[in-house]
């Protein structure tokens, strides 16, 4: 069996002109794990998910699915890899229905067999399934994003701040969810500002300040970190 | 299909006017082959007209230089224009007006190479090409009906497929496609290429028909203009509403623009006016607003 953890970020940069968004950035993730992304605004956590799943190209460094280095993958490529995401503002195909849009992203990945109305039921959407996606409220598309990404046969999926705007009772649900896809053997890298949510679901937090890699543990460890404390409050 | 088929074989025996009939198709077809561009991936080829030139240019070649049948030499002309397209392939980077912009100043650069005097033994340059040898108005009108055919069956086609599903999905918005599994490079250039054919194949029949031609005739900007208009009139993205809208707005042009052409420009520029205010998705929006299906 191979030690090679399922997703490797090594040396990951990112530049957007003269700006440095993401420098050396590097870590690991294995199947199943929850690791969650934190930072300030700025400090590169959306940048380096939109890197890994092909949305933005990496300038520096490598990125290894299972050890093969796809890095400069286009994003359907990715996506057919394993390789899947949602995004803070939600981008459903508005005019398709909710079950449309799962089945287009089961279709084009080769998951055709896919179980549509097992994903409907576990994100919730079963009772939209025949509305247009456009119709629906911001944390119903969410779900939505999530939807189309399990239809997708996802080995990782990264989740950007799929809690902002949910009450305590609807972050209860999404983190058992979360939770529920991991012990099935799913990987997630899941940005968040709520931290009492990612506590909930993960144990190993990496925090990002200025495009770089500050802190890697726990969350109760990275609240006593003096580079993690001075990126967030200054200092 | 077999309706617009059965109407093009019948029109001739209706109405004698059979040249009108022969421009009404045309450009029925280049109002369905630029709606496969627009209509069903949001890019709008304000050059079209670059395709339409090139597929007359490169079917009268054929004919002057090689012994090959007409309808070979049509398709040759049909497969300039893709090659053409596919050369400019990189353009489909770009979006919105930067697309449109880009590929117009590509269709004009067509347009002056061709009809540089310097090439006058090549192309004809400013004194154009004549065909006469070829002249057969029947067999034209019939292979302009099959290209309108054709062009009906591609978009009928990108309707009603899963390829179809995935235009729809990326025109709403290309990331998400991209994350959907799919190919949006691919796709957006696959039809690029289908539309690009189908006004080469209409270019190389319409010559067929002049057989005497100049090369304002085949890369006049109003072709382009035309070609939009009409579709827009209609409703991009269906099969059917470009086909409704070129041959009411051509059958008006050919009535006011020929009779009264000092009210022509004003009454269709109020049509526009009007038509982006109260049905920006064109006529056939109408049936859809009362929940009827179209095609």
């Amino acid at each position: 069996m191979s030690s090679e953890p399922l997703l490797r970020l090594d040396a990951v940069g990112k530049r957007f002109g003269g700006l440095t968004v993401l420098d050396k950035v590097s870590f690991t993730v294995a199947a199943g794990e929850i690791v969650g992304l934190v930072g300030p605004n700025g400090s590169g956590k959306t940048t380096t998910i939109n890197v890994i799943s092909g949305v933005h190209r990496a300038d520096a460094g490598r990125i290894l699915l299972n050890g093969v280095p796809v890095q400069t993958r286009p994003g359907f490529r990715l996506a057919r890899l394993g390789i899947n995401r949602t995004f803070q503002v939600p981008k459903p195909f508005r005019s398709m229905t909710v079950r449309e849009n799962i089945e287009v992203s089961a279709h084009f990945c080769g998951h055709d067999q896919v179980d549509i109305a097992a994903i409907l039921a576990e994100t919730d959407l079963a009772a939209h399934a025949g509305q247009a996606a456009g119709s629906l409220t911001v944390n119903q598309q969410k779900m939505l994003d999530l939807a189309r990404a399990l239809a997708t046969g996802p080995q990782i999926l990264l989740i950007d701040e799929i809690g902002a705007g949910l009450n305590p009772q609807e972050l209860a649900v999404v983190a058992i969810l979360l939770q529920r896809l991991a012990a099935r053997g799913i990987a997630m890298i899941v940005v968040e500002h709520l931290l009492d949510f990612l506590n909930r679901i993960t144990e190993r937090v990496i925090v990002l300040g200025a495009g770089r890699m500050l802190f890697e543990g726990t969350l109760r460890a990275a609240s006593q970190d003096p580079d993690v404390v001075a990126a967030f409050i200054g200092g | 299909m077999a309706v617009v088929g059965a109407l093009a074989l019948i029109a001739p025996h209706l109405y004698g006017n059979t040249s009108l009939l022969f421009t009404i198709m045309t450009f029925v077809v280049l109002a369905e082959g630029l709606n496969l561009m627009y209509g069903f991936t949001g890019y709008l080829p304000f050059g079209y007209v670059g395709f339409f030139g090139t597929g007359a240019y490169g079917t009268a070649l054929l004919v002057l230089h090689t012994h090959l049948p007409v309808l070979l030499c049509v398709a040759g002309g049909g497969v300039a224009s893709a090659v053409i397209a596919l050369i400019l392939g990189p353009l489909l980077r770009l979006s919105g007006a930067y697309f449109s912009i880009a590929n117009l100043a590509a269709s004009q650069i067509i347009y002056f190479v061709v009809s540089n005097p310097d090439l006058s033994s090549i192309t004809g340059g400013p004194y154009g090409l004549k065909l006469q040898q070829i002249y057969d108005p029947p067999a034209s009108y019939a292979a302009m009906a099959a290209i309108l055919l054709l062009a009906i069956a591609i978009a009928g086609y990108f309707r009603m497929s899963r390829f179809g599903t995935g235009l729809r999905a990326m025109t709403e918005d290309p990331v998400s496609a991209a994350l959907a599994g799919i190919d949006v490079v691919r796709q957006r250039l696959i039809v690029w290429l289908a539309s690009a054919l189908i006004a080469g194949l209409a270019g190389g029949t319409y010559v067929w028909n002049l057989s005497v031609f100049y090369p304002e005739s085949v890369f006049n900007l109003q072709i382009s203009v035309f070609a939009i208009v009409f579709a827009l009139f209609g409703g991009v993205g269906t099969v059917i509403g470009p086909l409704i809208g070129a041959v009411i707005l051509y059958s008006f042009y050919a009535v006011i623009g020929v009779s009264a052409p000092q009210y022509f420009e004003l009454l269709y520029g109020l049509l526009i006016v009007l038509l982006v205010l109260f049905l920006p998705n064109g006529l056939i929006s109408l049936l859809e607003r009362k929940r009827i299906r179209v095609f």
